[in-house]
């Protein structure tokens, strides 16, 4: 887009000779300034000396010393080693931002996913499927999240049975009041294999999808590049599974005593979070979506019909790139707030970075400036990482005007 | 507009063959409204139409059931030789022989004007890319606008956009061209280029069914103008009668009000 040339600025305004400076509007607005300024700096002054003088009389000594200190308690969902014998608060730290990550990252995928699904499906002609899609919508949209993700793990997650009624399938799945147990992939020699097949058929793909755009472009030939991706994959795992003598092998979950052993046990605290966070946020961007689709005007479906494209196409090529413009911004912070909505986990004792972190370790601790200085400054991290790649992304698709 | 399209407006030219649309005592109602009454026009090949007539009286409807944007409840459509039902093959057949231009331009935003003018082609057609752009840039010539290509919609003007529109359409190559009020979302100094676009298009013979309320273009171009009132076509006849001396009184007071 071309900038405009800057404006040349006119000569300073010195007043008009008979009027007093009290009615120079430059002169009004640098007051106004400094007046903000001064009551921010107090306000600031005041707030830290009063910590202080409560650290001091709380003898709590300030500083990052207890990074390294041991932690001594338990976290029951962690994606890296870690023990309450041996850990210390700043491994504590890592687990519960990791466990974070992982309930924003798979929420994101999964809202995303259902919110596009909902959103198109309110637009369908098929008067059921619109009336199902806007129930869910002003259903999930209009209860707190709070009582949602209780609902979720009081009443659904709680109510499933003991370990020992394991609800079952095949003795390798089995769902119980401790969660989902599946089975564990054991990765044994020649596992490498696997992962050299799987970039190997993404270089298959890529290469196949090039190869297809300019096939098009030449001869104007179409190819299902979606079906003959997926075959590629799935032919490439199946060679690199048997070319390294089925290298996998998997750690059966088991029903001994009072308890399943083995397998992968998956938390009803993330079940319920991730559940909680997605369907609500989902319905949200369900809104979005529609109001986007919405937007690109009829006139636009028309002229792709008088030209004779499918309604499919129409939809890929026409209407949805002109509503992504639309969906993008208010899709970002939808995700942003299931992001810091995850925070809501300390509800159900998921061990998110805020129940580890702010909760646990701050109680033992009581470094709560350090504490939420750090929380806080994470949250402020990772919306402006997902603003950041959400902006470029919206820069692509932004549409060029004069 | 020049001499030569006047001659091949006035000249009496052998429209004969069979028609290449048929509307056979067409009706359509939205819910209690009765859009289109009883329809009946033959259009042959080449046949230059404009059709006018107060706002709300069906005429941008009559054109659109023609490929399909509109559906119909009684009476048959049959565009060359391919009977409109409810059928999609026939209805995708007859899209692709039938071109239309818009009041309001709808030109894809987010594509370039090259881009715009072979998306059809290409995913239609199924025709090479240089290929499609070798066409479209033949067509952007025609409609002098070949330096703006590579620009987007949004940075051209209204008459430069409704020109491309012509070109896009003229890309699928269609047998037939319809024009849905394509100068009157213009500004007055750009309804000209437009119109001679729309001139030298007739000259070559393109069968043409055009909605508007430019009575100088009827003149010049058109084999017969249809005067539409209430869903009905009132009065139809060639332009010199057309104006000189129409017969119903519907249409004596509809020009006595856009003639001045």
């Amino acid at each position: 887009m071309a900038r405009t040339p800057p404006v040349q600025s006119p000569p300073p305004d010195r007043g008009d000779a008979t009027g007093s400076w009290l009615y120079n509007p430059a002169v009004r607005g640098a007051a106004y300034q400094v007046a903000l300024a001064a009551a921010v700096v107090l306000i600031l002054y005041e707030a830290s000396t009063n910590a202080i003088e409560n650290m001091r009389r709380l003898g709590i000594v300030s500083g990052f010393g207890f990074w390294n200190a041991p932690a001594g308690f338990d976290i029951n969902q962690r994606l890296i080693s870690y023990s309450s014998t041996y850990s210390t608060y700043g491994e504590a730290f890592w687990v519960g931002l990791l466990n974070t990550l992982l309930v924003a990252s798979a929420g994101i995928v999964l809202a995303t996913v259902i919110g596009f699904v909902v959103g198109i499906a309110r637009l369908s002609r098929n008067r059921i499927v619109s009336f199902l899609a806007a129930c869910y919508v002003e259903f999930f949209r209009n209860i707190p999240l709070l009582l949602q993700l209780y609902v979720w793990y009081n009443a659904v997650l709680r109510a499933l049975p003991a370990p020992r009624q394991s609800l079952s399938t095949a003795d390798a799945v089995f769902l119980n009041n401790r969660g989902l147990f599946v089975p564990a992939p054991v990765f044994g020699e020649g596992s490498g294999l696997l992962l050299v097949a799987a970039v190997l058929a993404c270089a298959a793909i890529a290469v196949f999808g090039r190869w297809a755009r300019r096939d098009q472009d030449r001869t104007g030939r179409q190819h299902a590049t979606g079906l003959v991706s997926l075959a590629l994959f799935a032919g490439f795992m199946a060679l690199g599974w048997f070319a390294a003598g089925r290298p996998v092998t998997f750690n059966v979950p088991d029903l001994r005593g009072f308890n399943i052993v083995g397998g992968l046990q998956i938390y009803p605290e993330f079940v319920a979070l991730l559940l909680g966070l997605s369907i609500y946020t989902a319905s949200f961007i369900a809104e979005i979506v529609r109001a986007g689709m919405l937007s690109v005007s009829r006139g636009q479906t028309e002229a792709a019909y008088s030209l004779g494209l499918r309604p499919g196409i129409t939809q890929r090529l026409v209407i949805i790139p002109q509503a992504m413009r639309v969906i993008v911004p208010p899709l970002t912070s939808q995700l942003l707030n299931l992001t810091k909505n995850s925070s809501l986990a300390v509800a159900i004792g998921y061990p998110d970075l805020v129940q580890v972190f702010m909760g646990t370790v701050l109680n033992q601790t009581g470094q709560a400036i350090e504490c939420v200085v750090i929380t806080m400054l994470v949250y402020l991290l990772l919306s402006l990482l997902t603003s950041l790649a959400m902006n470029i992304y919206n820069r692509r698709v932004a549409i060029v005007e004069r | 507009m020049t001499s030569a399209a006047q001659q091949a407006g006035q000249s009496a030219r052998h429209l004969g063959g069979a028609p290449v649309i048929r509307m056979i005592d067409v009706h359509k109602w939205y819910g209690e409204f009765h859009v289109l009454r009883d329809i009946n026009l033959d259009v042959a090949r080449g046949e230059r139409i404009v059709i006018c007539g107060p706002s709300g009286s069906g005429k941008s409807t009559l054109i659109r059931c023609i490929n399909r944007l509109e559906e119909y409840q009684k009476g048959r459509i049959i565009v060359g030789d391919v009977e409109l039902t409810n059928n999609i093959k026939r209805i995708d057949e007859v899209r692709r022989e039938v071109g239309m231009v818009f009041q309001h331009f709808n030109l894809f935003p987010h594509l370039t004007i090259l881009e715009n003018c072979t998306l059809a082609p290409i995913w239609v057609r199924k025709i090479p890319k240089k290929e499609a752009e070798a066409t479209a840039m033949r067509y952007l010539e025609r409609v002098k606008i070949p330096e703006q290509a590579h620009k987007y919609p949004g940075q051209l003007s209204g008459g430069q956009q409704q020109r491309v529109a012509i070109a896009r359409s003229l890309c699928m190559n269609p047998k037939i061209m319809l024009f849905d009020e394509p100068t009157s979302a213009l500004d007055p100094e750009m309804v000209k280029e437009v119109l001679d676009t729309m001139v030298s298009l007739a000259m070559e013979g393109m069968t043409m069914l055009v909605v508007t309320h430019e009575m100088g273009f009827a003149r010049q171009v058109a084999d017969r103008v249809i005067f539409m009132d209430q869903g009905q076509i009132v009065e139809m006849n060639t332009p010199t009668e057309f104006f000189s001396n129409p017969q119903h009184e519907r249409t004596k007071l509809f020009l006595g009000q856009i003639l001045h």
